[in-house]
C-alpha cells in the first residue's frame, strides 16, 4: 500500500517544521485563527509529539477580527496549552486605525503589515511560520517555501534562494528573518479534506448558519458589531451565509449557502463557487498586486 | 467522469473516501512556450476540471482580448505569468502548480526552458519523479530537447515523457511520431535513461491529452493523463537500504527520548537492528512513532520519531540506517555541481555544505572539466560560472556518512552556502567517494606539536595581518617580531611579497589565485605552529572567507586577527611601491581597493588606526594581546 497524497503532505509539512526548529534561533507561528493555520498548528502538534511545540503562537489582532475568531483562539490556546501571543498595533489603535475610516489599504497595512513588523521586531524572531499556499493565486505559485527576508522585513526578488530537494537553506544574517510556507504544496481541497479526516476544529464562521449581513458593492458583509456604519433606513438582512476565508469582518466577504456540516462544504466548494480569494475585498483594491505588498513586507 | 458528475451520482462521502486514497506524483515540465508547453498544462488544470468560475470568466475575457487562439479559450493564459514577469523584471522562476485526477494528486514544477535558466530547471528538476519534454512534432528535436533530457537524468528522474506536441500541424502523420520516438529513444539511452514513453499529442485540441485520439488510431498507447497516473513512484520504494537523517532529537522528559527524521530511503520496523551512521554505533529499535501514534514499521515518505532500546550517541546531522547495509563513510568526493549564483565559484574558498540535516565546511578542487550542456561535450574549466554544470572534487572538514546520488537523492544530494551572505550559490550531487583520504593516512609522530612548543618554552600561535597594499603590515609584523625575539619567543614572520617569489609564484591576483594563495599559507602556518613557533602572516587577505578558513585550520585562541587599518585615500598617497600608480593606470588589474575589492574585519582581536598610532604602538597592542591569551608565558 503506497503512501496518500495527504500522508505525503502531512510527512513534508512536518519535515519543514521541524527543519526550522532546528536550525533557527527563535522562531514563531503567525496563527490567524483560519482553517489553514488550523491545519499548520495541527502539523506542529504531530511533529514534535508527545513533546510540546518549541515555539510560541503569534497572532496580529486587527482589533476588527470576527468575535467568534477571538473566541476559538483563546478557547484553542487554552485547551492544548499553548504559548499564544496577542500583538496588536497600539499606535494604530490609537489614532482610531479601522476598515471604515481609513479604507481597506490603510487598515490592513497599519493594524495588519505594520503590526506584524512590530512584533517581529519587539520579539526579534528569526522565523515565522505563515499557512500561505502556492494555490491561492497565480502570483503565488512560484514562491519559495523559505521566502527570505530583508532587516527591513521586505521581500528581495534578487535576494530569493533556490529550494533543492528539501534541502533548506534556513541561514539567515543578524536582523534578517525567513518566512515559511509548510503548507505550499497543499490546495484547498487538500486543506479541507485533511481537517474533515483528522477531525480538526475550525471556526463555526466555515460553515453555514443565519447571519446578520449587509450588501456592500455586491459583497455580502456580516453585521458583526456595532462598529459597522448602516446608512440610513438600512437594516441587516438574515441569511444563510457562510465564509470561505476569515480576516476583518468588514473586509470578508460571505456567500450565501446552506451548507452546514463540513462535508457538504466540501461538496459546494466542488460543485460550484469561484476562488476562494473572491471573498477577500483587500485584493480588489487597485494597484494592489500580491507582488508589491510582498515587497513591502505583508506575508 | 468529473466531480460534479461523481458527487451527484454516488454522494460526497464516497467522493472524498475515495479522493484522499489518490497517490502523488510530482512532475517537471520541460519546452518553451513555442512547443506548447503553457497550452499543455493549462489543457492539463482545464481537463482536470480544477479552474473556478471566476478563473473561466477570466481566461473567457483574456482569451477575447489577448488570446491567440481565435474564438478558442487560450489556456497558456491560464499558467502564463512568466513573460510578464520578464517584462518587470522579476525573478524568472519555478512556479509550481496542482491538479488532480481520481487516482493521483499532481505537483507540476514549471520551469522556463532557456539554456539562461538552467538553475532553475535543475531546481524544479531536484524534486521530480517524472519528466514531460515537449517538442514540436514539426521540428523534432532540438538543441533543447537534448538539454532538457540530460538536466532530468542527471538529476535522477527516471521516468521521462516526450510527449510530441502539435501532431495537429503534421495531418497527425504517424511516420512523424514513429521517427521522433526513435531518434529520441536513442537519445535518451546515449544517457542513460531507460523509462522512456513517447506520445503523440495535440495539446491546442486536447488530442491524446487526457482522452484518447481519435484523429491518431495507429496510436495504442496511454494517453499522456494516464501516463501520469500510472508512473511508479520509485523514491519511495520501501526496497531500498533504511535511511533516516536525524533532524530533531526528541526529550520531552526523562523516560522519552525519539529521534525524529523524515525517511529517506526504505523502511523500519520495531525490532530491527540500526547503525547511527557515521560513527557506526548499534541499537534496535524500541517504538515508532508516525503521524498517527505508534505504529509497528514506518517507510520512505514519512516523517517519524524512532525510539532505541540502547542510550546510544545520536544527533542532528547523523543517519539511522540499516545494519545489513549502512551509508559509507568518507570526506574526500567527486561531485557534480551545478552553480547557481552570479558571483563564480571560487576553487579553494571555504563554502558550507548541507546535505540532509547535516551542515559542514566544503573546499571544491578546481573542476576537471564543465559540461556542454547541449552537445555533452566536456570542455575544461577553471572555475564554473552561472549555470554552469561541472565535475569536480571537494574536501569537506569532516567525514559524513553518505549514499552516491543515484542511490538515493536525498543523502546524496546537497547545496552549497556562501559563508558572507548565506545566499544558496550552488547544488551538487555526490558521484563517489575518493579513497586519497583512507590512503593517505595522518602519520602519527611520537613528537608532537606541544612537545616541540614545550622544548621551545612558548605557545606556539599565528598573528594574522590583513589591510590593503602599503597599509603598514609587514612594517608592524616587523617590529613585533623584533619584540618578541628580545623576549627569546621563536618566530617566523610571512610576507606576502616574499611568498610569492617562491611557494606562490605560480599563482596571480584573480579571485581564483587569491583564495589559492590564502589556503596555502595558511597550510604552511599551520605547519609552522606545530614545529613550535609563533608565526607573523603579513597578507593583503581581502577575502573574510578565507580568513575565516585559516582561523579555522588553527586551534582554539591560536589565531589572532590583526586588521592594519589605514584608509585608502592614505595607502595611495604614500604609495611606497608605486604600485597604486599603476593600477590607476591600468597597468596592473585586479588590485585591492583600487578594482578588486577588501573586506575588512568586522571583529578584528587587534584593530591597529595607523593614523592615530606609531608603529612602535601598534606593535605593543599586538604584544598586549598576546599577553592577555597568555601567549607570552
Amino acid at each position: 500500500m503506497s503512501l496518500t497524497h495527504l500522508e505525503r503532505l502531512e510527512a513534508e509539512s512536518i519535515r519543514i517544521i521541524r527543519e526550522v526548529a532546528a536550525e533557527c534561533e527563535n522562531p514563531v507561528m503567525l496563527y490567524s485563527i483560519g482553517k489553514d493555520s488550523g491545519v499548520m498548528l495541527h502539523l506542529a502538534m504531530k511533529a514534535f509529539a508527545p513533546g510540546k511545540i518549541p515555539f510560541p503562537l503569534l497572532h496580529v489582532d486587527t482589533t476588527w477580527k470576527f468575535r467568534e475568531m477571538t473566541q476559538f483562539r483563546d478557547k484553542l490556546a487554552a485547551d492544548f496549552g499553548l504559548d499564544l501571543i496577542v500583538h496588536t498595533n497600539e499606535e494604530g489603535v490609537a489614532q482610531g486605525v479601522g476598515p471604515f475610516s481609513h479604507g481597506s489599504a490603510i487598515h490592513t497595512d497599519i493594524m495588519k503589515t505594520q503590526g506584524l513588523k512590530q512584533a517581529l521586531n519587539k520579539y526579534q524572531y528569526d522565523a515565522a511560520f505563515g499557512g500561505a499556499r502556492r494555490d491561492e493565486e497565480k502570483s503565488r505559485a512560484k514562491e519559495r517555501v523559505f521566502s527570505f527576508r530583508s532587516a527591513q522585513h521586505r521581500w528581495d526578488p534578487k535576494r530569493q534562494r533556490p529550494e533543492l530537494w528539501s534541502t533548506f537553506n534556513t541561514r539567515t544574517n543578524k536582523g534578517e528573518s525567513l518566512r515559511v510556507f509548510p503548507l505550499s504544496d497543499w490546495t484547498e481541497l487538500d486543506v479541507w479534506q485533511y481537517i474533515h479526516l483528522q477531525n480538526i476544529p475550525v471556526v463555526p464562521l466555515y460553515l453555514a448558519k443565519v447571519r446578520p449581513v449587509v450588501e456592500r458593492d455586491g459583497v455580502l458583509i456580516m453585521v458583526d458589531d456595532d462598529r459597522l456604519p448602516l446608512a440610513d433606513g438600512e437594516t441587516p438582512m438574515m441569511k444563510s451565509v457562510r465564509f470561505r476565508t476569515l480576516g476583518c469582518y468588514p473586509l470578508t466577504g460571505a456567500v450565501e449557502s446552506e451548507a452546514s456540516t463540513l462535508t457538504q462544504v466540501i461538496e459546494e466548494m466542488l460543485l460550484t463557487s469561484g476562488s476562494e480569494r473572491e471573498g477577500r475585498v483587500i485584493d480588489h483594491d487597485a494597484a494592489a498586486s500580491m507582488e508589491k505588498k510582498k515587497q513591502e513586507g505583508y506575508f | 467522469m468529473d466531480h460534479f458528475e461523481q458527487i451527484r451520482a454516488d454522494g460526497i462521502e464516497a467522493y472524498l473516501d475515495e479522493h484522499q486514497n489518490k497517490e502523488l506524483l510530482r512532475f517537471i515540465t520541460c519546452g518553451s512556450v513555442d512547443d506548447g508547453k503553457s497550452t499543455l498544462i493549462g489543457r492539463l488544470l482545464y481537463d482536470a476540471k480544477l479552474i473556478y468560475e471566476d478563473q473561466l470568466e477570466a481566461l473567457e475575457a483574456d482569451s477575447a482580448r489577448v488570446g491567440t487562439q481565435g474564438d478558442k479559450l487560450d489556456l497558456a493564459l491560464l499558467v502564463d505569468g512568466l513573460a510578464a514577469e520578464r517584462e518587470q523584471g522579476i525573478t524568472i522562476d519555478v512556479a509550481y502548480r496542482y491538479f488532480s485526477t481520481k487516482a493521483r494528486k499532481f505537483i507540476v514544477a514549471d520551469t522556463p526552458g532557456h539554456e539562461q535558466y538552467t538553475r532553475n530547471m535543475v531546481t524544479g528538476a531536484s524534486t521530480a519523479e517524472a519528466a514531460i519534454i515537449l517538442l514540436d512534432a514539426r521540428k523534432g528535436i532540438l538543441t533543447q530537447t537534448r538539454r532538457h533530457t540530460y538536466i532530468c537524468t542527471l538529476l535522477g528522474i527516471r521516468h521521462l515523457v516526450l510527449a510530441v506536441n502539435k501532431m495537429d500541424l503534421v495531418d497527425y502523420a504517424e511516420d512523424v511520431f514513429l521517427e521522433t520516438e526513435a531518434a529520441y529513444k536513442e537519445l535518451a539511452e546515449s544517457l542513460g535513461a531507460s523509462g522512456v514513453t513517447c506520445i503523440p499529442v495535440s495539446a491546442l485540441d486536447g488530442e491524446n491529452v487526457t482522452t484518447q485520439s481519435a484523429k491518431m488510431p495507429w496510436y495504442k498507447g496511454k494517453t499522456l493523463m494516464r501516463e501520469l497516473e500510472t508512473i511508479p513512484v520509485d523514491d519511495l520504494d520501501p526496497h531500498k537500504p533504511f535511511r533516516m537523517p536525524v533532524q530533531w532529537v526528541n526529550r520531552p522528559n526523562s523516560d522519552f527520548r525519539g529521534f525524529s527524521g523524515f525517511i529517506a530511503g526504505g523502511q523500519v520496523t520495531v525490532g530491527d537492528e540500526i547503525t547511527v551512521a557515521p560513527a557506526g554505533t548499534r541499537s534496535t529499535v524500541k517504538s515508532v512513532f508516525g503521524a498517527e501514534g505508534e505504529v509497528q514499521s514506518a517507510r520512505a515518505g514519512q516523517s517519524v520519531t524512532v525510539c532505541l532500546n540502547d542510550e546510544i550517541d545520536a544527533s542532528r546531522g547523523d543517519i539511522l540506517s540499516n545494519s545489513v547495509d549502512p551509508p559509507k563513510t568518507a570526506d574526500q568526493f567527486r561531485t557534480t555541481i551545478v552553480w547557481m549564483h552570479e558571483d563564480p565559484m571560487l576553487p579553494g574558498r571555504s563554502y558550507l555544505m548541507k546535505i540532509g540535516t547535516k551542515t559542514l565546511s566544503i573546499s571544491v578542487a578546481e573542476p576537471k572539466h564543465k559540461v556542454n550542456v547541449n552537445t555533452f561535450e566536456e570542455l575544461p574549466a577553471p572555475t564554473l560560472e552561472l549555470n554552469d554544470i561541472g565535475v569536480c572534487n571537494v574536501n569537506l572538514d569532516q567525514p559524513i556518512a553518505f549514499d552516491p546520488y543515484v542511490d538515493n537523492r536525498q543523502t546524496g544530494g546537497f547545496v552549497i552556502i556562501d559563508r558572507v551572505t548565506n545566499d544558496t550559490v550552488g547544488a551538487g550531487m555526490l558521484d563517489f567517494a575518493l579513497w586519497r583520504s583512507d590512503n593517505v593516512k595522518w602519520q602519527d609522530l611520537d613528537v608532537d606539536k606541544n612537545a616541540r612548543a614545550a622544548a621551545k618554552h612558548q605557545k606556539p600561535c599565528v598573528v594574522w595581518f590583513t589591510g590593503l597594499s602599503g597599509s603598514g603590515k609587514s612594517t608592524i609584523a616587523n617590529v613585533l617580531e623584533t619584540k618578541l625575539h628580545a623576549v627569546g619567543k621563536h618566530t617566523y614572520l610571512l610576507d606576502g611579497d616574499n611568498v610569492r617569489h617562491g611557494l606562490n609564484r605560480d599563482l596571480g591576483f584573480t579571485d581564483a589565485d587569491r583564495v589559492e594563495n590564502i589556503r596555502r599559507i595558511a597550510e604552511v602556518s599551520k605547519l609552522m605552529t606545530d614545529a613550535g613557533l609563533i608565526v607573523m602572516v603579513s597578507f593583503i587577505s581581502p577575502f573574510r572567507s578565507e580568513r575565516r578558513m585559516a582561523k579555522e585550520a588553527m586551534g582554539e585562541g591560536e589565531f589572532i586577527e590583526v586588521f592594519v587599518d589605514t584608509p585608502l585615500e592614505v595607502t595611495e598617497s604614500r604609495d611606497v611601491k608605486g604600485l597604486y600608480a599603476k593600477a590607476r593606470a591600468g597597468e596592473i588589474k585586479n588590485f585591492t581597493g583600487i578594482d578588486s575589492p577588501y573586506e575588512a574585519p568586522v571583529k578584528p582581536d587587534v584593530h591597529v588606526e595607523t593614523v592615530k598610532c606609531s608603529i612602535e604602538d601598534a606593535a605593543d597592542q599586538i604584544m598586549a594581546e598576546l599577553r592577555s591569551r597568555g601567549r607570552l608565558e
